[in-house]
């Protein structure tokens, strides 16, 4: 579908409203903390009216094409453009993270983690949501990779200085990971811009959008693989995939609440959004034979990641991990290659990340109440805070995947794709596939539920038992949370609301895949 | 194989698949049932947010609505009786909207030809040759019996609209009201609504009231949600809702570890069953909805015509059972519902006997021709189903003779009861089963909410240590408890006796004495049937006299102890010293109520042949619930009752109560009399004198060494040793490669450092430094600041240059 | 040849310059040996201008002259300050400028 430019400026407002945010806090000098709070927290409602005017003007009758596109010169000599623009599939992402920055820096308000540096703080995550925004606008790779890098930065100061006793592995483990696969992956987009021609100009370029169309045409098979090779492992460190996810639990639990729930609620995001805005789409057959492959990982990380979760002592580092299981069904929907296997990923996208979110605000509220996330030193939760304890009950029960509930809509339509793959990938392969992942889900239940039990449940544990500290919900955390969980009510109950969205985009994106042969599910 | 059969095999092959037999277009009640399990979902969302400042703290909320959603459940159940003998209007197409059966020739009906798959839409086919009156000839149900009203077609009335749809596929969500989820609407409300108001007086103070009755409505909601659900999809998402309410309310009292220990078993067990429902449901999805449709006649429909490849199905039947096995409690997966008896009573009378666990069930019968199919019901004599049903029948009836808790006795007696329904659809007899689940959820309820009227007195569900002697203290519990048992025990005429006969019957295993039974010949079946109907009478009479019967024994402690048991420590009132006394009338009126509906019930499904029975009387109920006939329902054959059956039945029934009241009422009771002491077995009884009677008695004690081996060693193998090692693979081979890379990558960065940087890159750098440094030093000595000096260099330099200068011209 | 014992004169002012330069102590006499020096050019461009029939030679002769008045009247304001300042003018006393 062509392209439609409606609005030139829209994008770019939204994308560097909470840069420009950043840089007149800048401007302020630090003992202003509160100014600064409230600069924040206006900045990424005007990021969210931002958002919340392009959800509006979205013609979601063309959610297949990109809308508010602009395509202008950006480093002519290298033919890398400032080429921006939103579909269906971008756009549910772009509203979870205009969504989730606000709450974030809400839950900020008095929850500044040691040592204190509001401004910096503050700023960091602005700079964050700029580049999150822009990975999910940016039509062009370099721009598209400019951003993606511009997010490394600001989380690793998050973790680095605001992080936990370990701080320091955890950031520099998190970074170098991340660079590495980054590395990867620039090699893979420097191959497809030599080797790809625009037709129109004859020129190579970095345009996704003529590349999507290319779609590997002009490289021969070998290289296909390896430069698809080289993109699974950037993007799959992102995610991350197993065996590329030792740097998530570190950096989950070194890094300060504020910065769990970014990384969970959107951080990771990008690795599956690349997969399905870049690698698939660009090189469709060389996807269909990474597919079982991927499928593997994505089982295995599903099996593993609840094996790893029942292990964990630690609430923060189970939470961590059971987002290795959870991204697990999200790559196993984008392994079946099928326009319902993607469409289930990105709702496992967008329900992952308000529950994970979610789950993370609960253990930073746990930690700053009782001071440790030693799971057998707590216990009583839904005596001494009830609704803190219930609303840990909740999550977990999203996160489990009930029925009713957003995470359900991630995990059960993925494993239903699985049973039937696009053509060209092995039935049978998958169908084991699903069986495993749907006993990843007994297991998921499992930890999750262990941990309700042995945190929430039960009698107060002796040292925790007269502690003043220990209170219930408060009024500012009731603010961050309430949408999160009306969210994932809402989504649980109404799939369709992400779900009409994102499919046009998908089908449209996997018309390069049915050109070589595969064919959607159910047809 | 009997003749019967042979006539009814034909008639699954004929059966017209062209006509459709569902209409959208029917009574106003029959088409919006959604409204009744929207009522209880209100409620809990009214109970959660406003429930606290309600003067009744809630309570009333959820009365009222489920007293609404029960009235209007009796009145849909009236709307049903008049639709199912005297409907006429339009059919719905097919409702295999945009399937090709495997077989397309079999549809040859002008309506197949329509092309308008509005799925929003009622699509009415009122103007094409299957008028009403064609399809009633064509649909005629091959076992009635030739009354005129008999022969009207069975159409089930469905009402869907689209959910949200994703890749191509349709989710939609709506409601299918036939005989089964009529008579499942009325049994949840009901029971629904007689615990809600048991439960006002028995949690009563308790410290989370309100949560309580909130959790009481999203059960009841879901339950209701599940049973009206017309796809497939919808039922997993009632199926998984029910468990989290039978989790949160097992776990009601959390605070002590065993109720949520029990709680996360329940939950966890049932997730193992689901593994199975969701693989089964997707392979039912693609398999038999072409992979667009979840709807449940659609994909009935294609399997009854043939369209299904048998392996497909027998995947699909075999995931599925294991979905029944967690959530029925099917032995194997069973080891869940007694320990599930650490919730409240009420609860366990609601969910974990007459409604919830019996969701498993009710699946099977609602995708009848799954199982039909897959397990090759008709014309076998052992299937899967079948045997599991009856393993499960008898092996919890014998676990139920060596629990004390009096709720444990009634939870193997479920589970046994389950079994019973399991082994009845397993052999084929569907109508048997379903009408099992009718009749059990009544009397159970009274059981349970029996047991925990006399619990409520004594503050304990041990029946050794305090119980006994009951019936003194609470007479109208005695007798309402006295006629649940006999009807669970199968005695003429009350409830149980007619829907176990008719089981038993349906086994086709009697063919001595002149009955012959259903679509095959199960005789091992029969045979365990009959064990199992024995075990009942006897475990019951064992429990109503350690109950009921023999002298007091609660008082042999003060109730220092009692308080260990679960709402006792809520119930410091009045009576928790001295001698117990009957239960207040909010507990008394529902169990005066259900052991009504515990004799009479089984009245709506008289067999067929008794001649003292008024002509139309007979078999109501099959006439009502079973869809025979129907396009998606395969033609299940009847067996045919038999007196000798029944009297045999009803024979070893009492020969099992005869032992058991041989034992209780006349030997431990001489004993007790005689020797003035409070005697619950003999002291020299076989357990204690003969050695493999001691053995077995062990094994039942550990109840088969099950828990053992799904606690410790899977639960606990899983949780230990395998999350373990994952942890250490992750931690030291995972995570060591990334390290020692980081590591390797380190030192190498030290050796380039000390070696390349420091050694060579430095040199070089701090030489120059050196140099320039060392030269400075030199120099400053001549800036010796006098001007003289700078002015004798100045000429030095001039006269140098000069010189140069000079040389230069001159070559 | 007549130039040449102009050259000749002038060279031997400019070394007498130099010499009173290099080696007097007295400020004084280091400002006249500095007025030797730049006549010992002035000859010199007089000397070039009458050989190639050139008036550059006298102007810039002139010019120098009137330069020199400016050097010499700044050198004997800087050897009146020195002498206030120090009650001396003796250059060997003189090294703030050592480095």
């Amino acid at each position: 579908m062509e392209p439609i430019a409606d609005l030139d400026w829209l994008l770019t407002a939204l994308v560097f409203a909470p840069l420009a945010g950043a840089l007149l806090m800048a401007l302020i000098p630090q003992e202003e903390e509160e100014l600064h709070k409230r600069l924040a927290i206006a900045v990424s409602l005007i990021t969210l009216g931002l958002g919340v005017y392009l959800f509006a003007i979205f013609d979601y009758d063309q959610a297949g094409a990109l809308q508010q596109f602009v395509d202008w010169d950006w480093i002519e000599v290298i033919g890398a453009g400032y080429t921006m623009g939103v579909d269906g599939m971008s756009l549910p992402l772009i509203g979870l993270t205009v969504l989730v920055m606000p709450l974030v820096f809400i839950y900020s308000w008095n929850h500044i983690p040691s040592p204190g540096n509001a401004k910096a703080f503050l700023m960091l995550m602005l700079i964050l949501e700029t580049g999150m925004i822009g990975t999910f606008v940016a039509q062009d790779l370099i721009l598209f990779f400019v951003f993606f890098e511009v997010v490394l930065l600001p989380m690793f100061f998050m973790i680095a200085v605001w992080g936990g006793e370990d701080r320091r592995y955890a950031s520099l483990k998190f970074f170098l990971y991340t660079l590495f696969g980054s590395a990867l992956m620039l090699l893979s987009f420097l191959a497809l811009f030599f080797l790809t021609t625009d037709p129109a100009t004859g020129e190579h370029t970095f345009n996704m959008l003529v590349l999507s169309d290319a779609a590997g045409d002009d490289i021969v098979r070998s290289t296909q693989l390896i430069i698809f090779g080289g993109m699974f492992i950037g993007f799959g460190v992102k995610v991350p995939m197993f065996p590329f996810h030792t740097w998530l639990p570190d950096a989950h639990t070194q890094a300060p609440t504020q910065g769990s729930v970014i990384l969970a609620a959107v951080l990771l995001k990008l690795g599956t959004y690349g997969f399905i805005r870049i690698a698939i789409p660009m090189l469709p057959e060389a996807a269909e034979a990474w597919a079982p492959w991927i499928g593997l990982f994505a089982v295995i990380g599903i099996i593993y990641g609840a094996l790893g979760c029942l292990a964990q002592t630690d609430m923060k580092r189970l939470i961590a991990f059971s987002s290795v299981a959870h991204m697990g069904f999200v790559m196993l929907g984008i392994a079946t290659l099928t326009d319902f296997g993607i469409n289930a990923a990105i709702f496992g996208m967008v329900a992952h990340g308000l529950i994970t979110g979610m789950l993370f605000f609960i253990a930073g509220s746990v930690k700053e109440r009782y001071h440790t996330l030693e799971i057998d030193r707590l216990g009583g939760m839904l005596v001494q805070a009830p609704k803190l304890g219930w609303i840990l009950g909740f999550c977990a029960m999203a996160s489990l995947g009930l029925p009713g509930l957003a995470g359900f809509w991630g995990e059960f339509p993925a494993i239903l794709s699985a049973y039937n793959p696009a053509a060209g990938i092995p039935e049978e392969t998958f169908r084991g596939y699903m069986v495993v992942a749907a006993i990843g889900t007994v297991l998921a239940a499992g930890y999750l539920l262990w941990l309700l039990q042995r945190t929430a449940m039960g009698e107060p544990p002796e040292e925790f038992a007269d502690d003043p500290e220990i209170t219930d919900v408060s009024a500012i955390e009731w603010i961050a949370w309430t949408p999160f969980l009306f969210l994932i009510v809402l989504f649980g109950v109404a799939p369709g609301l992400i779900f009409e969205i994102t499919d046009p985009a998908v089908v449209e994106s996997l018309n390069n895949c049915i050109q070589v042969g595969c064919e959607t599910a159910g047809g | 194989m009997n003749a019967l059969l042979a006539a009814a095999l034909p008639l699954a092959a004929e059966a017209p698949t062209s006509v459709s037999s569902v209409t959208r277009d029917a009574n106003w009640f029959l088409e919006n049932v959604w409204i009744i399990p929207l009522l209880p979902a209100l409620s809990f969302l009214a109970i959660l947010f406003f429930g606290k400042r309600m003067p009744k703290k809630g309570a009333e909320i959820g009365i009222a609505a489920v007293g609404l959603a029960f009235v209007l459940a009796i009145i849909t159940g009236f709307a049903w009786l008049d639709h199912r003998d005297n409907f006429d209007g339009p059919l719905a197409e097919s409702p295999a909207t945009g399937i090709e059966p495997a077989q397309g020739d079999k549809l040859e009906d002008p309506t197949a030809s329509h092309e308008g798959d509005d799925e929003h839409a009622i699509a009415v086919v009122s103007e094409d040759g299957t008028s009403s009156a064609d399809s009633v000839a064509l649909t005629a149900d091959p076992v009635d019996d030739g009354h005129g009203e008999e022969g009207h077609a069975y159409v089930a009335v469905q009402n869907s609209t689209q959910w949200f749809q994703s890749g191509g596929i349709e989710f939609s969500a709506g409601t299918l009201v036939d005989g089964l989820s009529v008579m499942m609407l009325f049994v949840v409300t009901i029971i629904s609504l007689l615990v809600h108001i048991y439960s006002t007086d028995y949690v009563g103070g308790d410290r989370r009231y309100t949560h309580y009755f909130a959790f009481l409505s999203l059960f009841t909601a879901s339950m209701l949600f599940f049973v009206v659900s017309d796809n497939v999809l919808q039922m997993i998402v009632g199926w998984e809702l029910v468990g989290v309410c039978s989790f949160a309310l097992i776990g009601h009292w959390w605070e002590e570890k065993p109720n949520s220990d029990a709680a996360l078993k329940a939950f966890l067990t049932n997730r193992v069953g689901d593994v199975g429902l969701l693989v089964g449901m997707i392979t039912l999805f693609f398999a038999a909805g072409g992979g667009k449709t979840f709807d449940t006649l659609s994909i009935t429909n294609t399997i009854n015509q043939g369209g299904v490849s048998h392996t497909a199905l027998v995947v699909a039947a075999a995931a599925l059972m294991a979905a029944v096995m967690s959530k029925s409690g099917q032995f194997l997966l069973h080891t869940w519902l007694p320990d599930a008896m650490a919730g409240p009573t009420p609860v366990s009378a609601l969910i974990h006997a007459a409604t919830m666990v019996v969701a498993g069930i009710y699946m099977v019968a609602r995708l009848y021709p799954v199982f039909w199919e897959g397990m090759q019901i008709p014309g076998s004599s052992i299937n899967l189903l079948a045997t599991v049903g009856a393993v499960t029948l008898v092996g919890a009836g014998l676990l139920a003779f060596v629990q004390t808790d009096i709720k444990k006795v009634l939870a193997y007696s479920t589970v046994s009861q389950l079994g019973y329904m399991a082994m009845a659809l397993g052999v084929g007899a569907w109508t048997a089963a379903v009408f099992h689940l009718f009749t059990h959820a009544f009397l159970k309820a009274n059981l349970f909410l029996g047991s925990g009227s006399v619990a409520h007195a004594v503050h304990s569900f041990d029946m050794k240590k305090d119980m006994g002697g009951m019936r003194k203290f609470m007479p109208q519990t005695y007798k309402t408890f006295i006629i649940g048992s006999v009807a669970l025990a199968g005695v003429f005429p009350f409830a149980g006796f007619w829907s176990k006969d008719e089981i038993l019957t349906g086994t086709g295993g009697w063919g001595i004495l002149g009955g012959t039974g259903g679509p095959g010949t199960y005789t091992f079946h029969l045979a365990m049937g009959m064990i199992g109907a024995a075990l009942t009478a006897a475990y019951m009479t064992r429990c109503v006299y350690l109950t009921f019967h023999g002298e007091y024994r609660g008082n042999d402690h003060a109730h220092d102890d009692a308080h260990a048991d679960d709402h006792a420590d809520d119930h410091a009132d009045d009576h928790a010293h001295g001698d117990p006394h009957e239960s207040g009338p909010r507990i008394l009126y529902p169990l005066y109520i259900l052991s009504g509906f515990s004799i009479v019930i089984g009245f709506v499904n008289f067999p067929p042949g008794i001649a003292l029975i008024p002509d139309g009387w007979h078999e109501r109920f099959l006439h009502f619930v079973e869809p025979a006939g129907a396009s998606y329902f395969p033609g299940v054959g009847h067996g045919t009752p038999s007196y000798s059956l029944a009297i045999i039945s009803s024979l070893v029934a009492f020969a099992g109560f005869g032992l058991a009241y041989r034992y209780y009422f006349v030997k431990v009771d001489n004993l007790a009399k005689s020797t003035g002491q409070h005697l619950t077995e003999l002291p020299n009884g076989l357990v204690t004198t003969r050695g493999w009677a001691r053995a077995g008695h062990k094994v039942l004690v550990e109840k088969y060494y099950l828990d053992h081996l799904y606690t410790g060693i899977i639960a606990g193998g899983t949780k230990g040793p395998i999350a373990k090692a994952a942890n250490w693979t992750n931690q030291h081979l995972i995570d060591e490669v990334v390290d020692t890379a980081g590591r390797t990558a380190v030192k190498t960065g030290q050796q380039v450092y000390a070696r390349i940087d420091q050694g060579v890159i430095e040199g070089v750098i701090n030489g120059s430094g050196r140099i320039s440094d060392a030269t400075g030093e030199e120099l400053r000595r001549i800036n010796s600041g006098k001007v003289q000096n700078y002015a004798a260099i100045l000429f030095a330099g001039a006269a140098l240059l000069a010189g140069a200068f000079i040389i230069l011209l001159a070559l | 040849m007549i130039l040449n014992q102009f050259l000749l004169l002038a060279a031997a002012l400019f070394c007498i310059g130099v010499y009173g330069v290099l080696v007097r102590k007295n400020g004084m006499l280091v400002l006249m040996s500095v007025e030797l020096i730049l006549n010992a050019v002035n000859i010199n461009l007089v000397a070039f201008g009458a050989l190639t029939d050139d008036v550059g030679g006298e102007v810039f002769a002139l010019f120098t002259i009137a330069v020199a008045a400016a050097e010499v009247g700044i050198g004997l304001a800087i050897v009146l300050l020195m002498y206030r300042n120090r009650r001396s003018i003796d250059l060997s006393e003189a090294d703030l400028m050592k480095g």
